[in-house]
């Protein structure tokens, strides 16, 4: 199918410094100015007449460009119509940068960009919106802003304002409004924009809950209204439920590409590369080669997904009954759950200087989105021995949506319930008194 | 009434690791739009020369109004005397300049009561100080903006100029009720009065841009800029005619295009015969300077949302 985006060697270079020191003095301008002609002469009588052409082409430009890096590199991609796009990566990977250049608030420095549609990009809920403005004067402001015409604003006044659930206030000035009702109004301004393409940037992580389930259904059907959707996010969860293609950016250059649920997990198997293994410990009766903690067959750990925890020790004397107790941690050192290999086998006598391998295979690890701790302690029952490994084994479980993706805070504690909801009108057994 | 058990939930697992589908009600347009043939929107790296790109302009004009009408009333809301600036401004410099240079100094005024003469002088120049100030320090106040949304940034400092034009409304109530106080009769020259309007704003979006991008790169502007106008301010004949410049240097004098454009207003107001020659280089002057300044202007945009 024809793409509605494509783009093709896209790269935007930055001098270094450039965003925070940005705009020079006059003063500054005038000294380099006055300094541009000495240099360029002290550069001909070093280099001859050969310094002489290259400064006054390109040549003279590169000696500055020790200074410069590039944002994005050599960006190629293609989106099809109806397709959502999710951009992920770290801070600083470019996913702000091609957001920009895609709505045309910087230029690139080098490629090019084909929009097959209108943009209308959300980089922020509220821009433009005015303090001392009402409700209404703000949504007709903002609409404008965001390339809205003043007809089409008044076509979905009522939708608006009945979506941000604020009718009572809407001749009242925002900034008498509190924060959550402020941020309603501006995203319900935003997620009317009607354009083909839509840019949008974290704008999904505001409201309260009730809010965001709203947002996401307006997500979901603007998706199914057949427009095209790029989403840069942090929120893995929020990714995975919206996108239908991932991009991985890194450093300016795109990593991977494909299907969303395999670029959110390369991504975060990227960013936990650290976690889930120990290298070499000692206890008093045991060497510890190595510990590690993973998901069979995957790259990251899932809440309700398999797990696999394997312990490599070496034996510095003989133990008659080796055994293992695995605990599960939260990062404040609440103890979630735990396990004792005595309780499923009873392994036979493990001689001084030979490796044992000692783990757990679970089958579901109901743990909630978050980092966790493994405590794990090697032991001889038969001789009365529990030692400690000295470190903990770190491990993270991968943002995947859980009851129903929303974002998940301390409310939600740590471990994972599968739930149905219940909820009914008029129940017999608790009768209203009149 | 019947409690669900899990046999009664439709998609358990539905719930977890996969999105679930979420009903949707209005959905105005199932099947995508065939796509245009060429791109509606082409991004790269803009050449040495950017056209104007007029036709965006006009495209985002609506815009250009609701920005007008948020300063106009942001203003009106957040003072206290609201409207009333408007007048104060011009009229209270034109008790003092009536005072120093009509009664002290004597400063001729072509046979026209000093006072009208000055207001009529100061209304133009108001308008035009105020619009430049605002519209140059535009930009660089609409950062939020300029890092978020795409426009045509000209639109900025245009609105800033256009705000202005409410306040000249107003003060020029006043000038109204001077004339009638002092009984000076409107001719068919008044006619004139929107055509020389249109040149102020005209020459004051012209060095408002011009500041306004400059003043995103070097932020000396915002200094400058007050200083600046106060010296034009003595350089145009606003408390003085031009008649009391010697001729051999009257052509000196013509070359600040508000020369033509005050004297103008004077000449519309007073029934007094226009000089054509100083009000056709004041157009010339204005419309070069506006021409380069919207180049000007174009070519820094692209650096507004980094260097901001």
């Amino acid at each position: 199918m024809k793409p509605i985006i494509r783009v093709e060697n896209l790269g935007k270079q930055y001098r270094i410094g450039e965003r925070e020191t940005a705009y020079a003095t006059l003063r500054e301008t005038l000294t380099r100015a006055a300094k541009a002609p000495l240099n360029r002469i002290r550069k001909v009588w070093q280099s001859g007449i050969e310094g002489l052409r290259r400064s006054n082409g390109r040549g003279s430009r590169d000696g500055h460009r020790a200074n410069r890096f590039w944002a994005l590199k050599e960006v190629n991609f293609e989106v099809p119509p109806g397709e959502v796009l999710g951009i992920i990566g770290r801070n600083g990977a470019g996913k702000s940068t091609l957001l920009k250049i895609l709505s045309r608030i910087t230029e690139p420095t080098a490629g090019q960009a084909d929009l097959y549609g209108r943009v209308g990009s959300l980089l922020e809920v509220g821009t433009g919106f005015h303090y001392e403005l009402t409700g209404r004067e703000n949504t007709f402001l903002n609409g404008a802003i965001l390339g809205m015409g003043r007809r089409e604003i008044e076509r979905k006044f009522d939708e608006i304002v009945d979506f941000a659930g604020i009718s009572e206030f809407i001749d009242t000035p925002v900034k008498r409004y509190s924060s959550g009702m402020y941020v309603r109004l501006a995203f319900a301004v935003a997620a009317h924009l009607d354009t083909e393409i839509l840019l949008v940037d974290e704008v999904l992580a505001v409201g309260d809950a009730a809010f965001q389930r709203r947002c996401f259904a307006k997500m979901q059907q603007v998706r199914s209204g057949g427009r095209t959707i790029v989403f840069v996010s942090h929120n893995m969860s929020a990714v995975r439920r919206i996108c239908t293609v991932g991009m991985l950016l890194d450093r300016g250059v795109i990593r991977a590409w494909g299907d969303i649920n395999a670029v959110a997990d390369e991504y975060l198997a990227s960013t936990t590369s650290e976690d889930g293994r120990m290298s070499r410990a000692e206890t008093a009766s045991f060497v510890v080669h190595q510990a590690t903690i993973c998901s069979p067959g995957a790259d990251v750990i899932k809440p309700f997904g398999p797990v696999e925890v394997r312990v490599d020790a070496t034996a510095k004397t003989d133990i008659r009954t080796p055994g293992l107790y695995l605990g599960f941690l939260t990062l404040e050192g609440l103890r979630i759950a735990g396990l004792d290999l005595r309780d499923f086998c009873s392994p036979p006598l493990l001689r001084a200087g030979r490796t044992a391998q000692l783990g757990f295979l679970i089958e579901s690890l109901p743990l909630l989105p978050g980092t966790y701790h493994c405590e794990l302690y090697l032991k001889d029952p038969a001789s009365q021995k529990a030692e400690q490994v000295p470190q903990l084994l770190q491990f993270e479980v991968a943002e995947t949506p859980v009851y129903g993706g929303r974002k998940l805070n301390y409310w939600f504690g740590s471990v994972g319930l599968k739930a149905a909801p219940v909820y009914s009108i008029g129940s017999p057994s608790v009768q209203m008194k009149t | 009434m019947t409690i669900p058990t899990t046999t009664d939930c439709p998609d358990l697992n539905g719930l977890f690791g996969t999105a679930v589908a979420e009903p949707y009600t209005d959905i105005s347009d199932p099947t995508p739009h065939p796509l245009p043939k060429e791109p509606l929107v082409t991004i790269r790296p803009s050449r040495t020369r950017v056209p104007l790109n007029l036709r965006d302009l006009w495209a985002y004009r609506e815009l250009l109004y609701f920005l007008v009408w948020r300063d106009v009333k942001v203003r009106y809301k957040q003072t206290f005397l609201g409207v009333a600036w408007a007048v104060i401004q011009p009229l209270f410099t034109m008790l003092v300049f009536t005072l120093f240079f009509g009664k002290l100094a004597g400063m001729p005024s072509e046979g026209i009561p000093y006072p009208i003469f000055a207001y009529a002088g100061l209304l133009p120049w108001t308008f035009f100080a105020n619009a430049i100030s605002s519209s140059g320090n535009s930009i660089v106040g609409s950062q939020n903006l300029i890092t978020k949304v795409y426009f045509p940034r000209m639109i900025i400092p245009g609105a800033a100029v256009a705000a202005g034009l409410v306040d000249f409304a107003i003060a020029f109530v006043l000038l109204i009720g001077l004339m009638v106080w002092y009984q000076v009769m409107p001719t068919w020259s008044i006619l004139m009065l929107p055509v020389l309007t249109f040149l102020t704003c005209l020459l004051a979006t012209g060095v408002g841009m011009w500041m306004s991008a400059l003043n995103v790169k070097y932020r000396d502007v915002c200094y400058a800029l007050p200083f600046m106008m106060q010296l034009w301010m003595f350089l145009s004949p606003i408390i003085y005619p031009p008649t009391i410049v010697p001729g051999r240097w009257r052509w000196a004098l013509a070359l600040n295009p508000l020369t033509g454009i005050i004297d103008g207003y004077r000449a519309a107001l007073f029934g007094r015969s226009f000089d054509w020659t100083a009000l056709t280089i004041s157009a010339l002057v204005t419309l070069a300077f506006l021409t380069y300044a919207a180049y000007y202007f174009r070519r820094m945009e692209k650096t507004f949302a980094d260097i901001i």
